[in-house]
């Protein structure tokens, strides 16, 4: 099945420029594995070193943030949209 | 240059000083490299503090997901300063997440609420005018934000 996934403006230059892409998966992990093969560029952006989600991030699944469902075991289907954002946060 | 209609700027006030005495927190929409703000999304501040503040992230996707359903895209975040100048401090420059976007922050440590606007590129903070833009009637929208805790619906699935 294909996923479509979302990037912030700030992760599009290590796409092509591009705002979506469809990369096949069953979990929302596969989807993103998917995504910095094609793209290496966003596997430091999304992913850390131990495959683990970036703090700076945050995927979701539709609406849901994935940290509140199974993360990056949650399960997708087809037609489902996995969205990356950056952590907005301040002081 | 950052430009805010009167009703824009409004509801940015309206945002940080309901929240207090919390920061309070939201997300503006325009044309992608634009300087004009064509729509405010208040949003929970996650972080429930009144010396920091973390968009909810659900409000960051529906925020999102509404701007790019107009052609919009989110070009900037404001927050308030409850008892500090409109300057950003190290938090905000050391966690800014985009340097594309305006970084809009609203003091409230006078009576008269200052709305100041700056980029952070690399940690360098360079403020920008906010000017007046004109009300086209077409901004903001529902405050959508939902209740506190309204999280929960997202253990269903």
């Amino acid at each position: 099945m294909s996923v479509e996934v979302r990037l912030p403006t700030l992760l599009r230059g290590h796409a092509e420029g591009r705002s979506t892409v469809s990369f096949p998966g069953s979990t929302v992990g596969e989807v993103l594995d998917a995504l910095v093969t094609a793209y290496p560029g966003l596997a430091g952006q999304v992913l850390t070193d131990d495959g683990s989600l970036h703090r700076f991030v945050n995927v979701y699944l539709n609406d849901d943030d994935v940290r509140y469902l199974d993360r990056l075991d949650t399960k997708v289907n087809d037609g489902d949209t996995v969205s990356i954002l950056p952590a907005v946060a301040g002081g | 240059m950052l430009e805010l209609s009167a009703t824009i700027h409004a509801q940015i006030v309206a945002h940080c000083l309901g929240g207090l005495p919390e920061e309070a927190c939201g997300l503006l929409s325009g044309q992608l490299g634009g300087e004009t703000v064509e729509g405010c999304y208040p949003a929970r501040n996650a972080a429930a503090s009144a010396k920091l503040y973390t968009v909810d992230p659900t409000d960051f996707v529906r925020a999102d997901r509404h701007a790019q359903s107009h052609g919009l895209e989110i070009i900037g975040v404001f927050h308030s300063h409850t008892h500090t100048d409109a300057y950003p401090s190290p938090t905000d420059i050391a966690q800014a997440p985009d340097p594309a976007w305006h970084y809009v922050i609203v003091s409230l440590r006078q009576a008269e609420p200052s709305v100041r606007s700056y980029r952070i590129v690399e940690g360098t903070v360079t403020e920008e005018p906010v000017v007046q833009a004109a009300d086209t009637g077409a901004e903001g929208r529902p405050q959508a934000a939902g209740p506190p805790g309204g999280r929960s619906g997202g253990a269903g699935r």
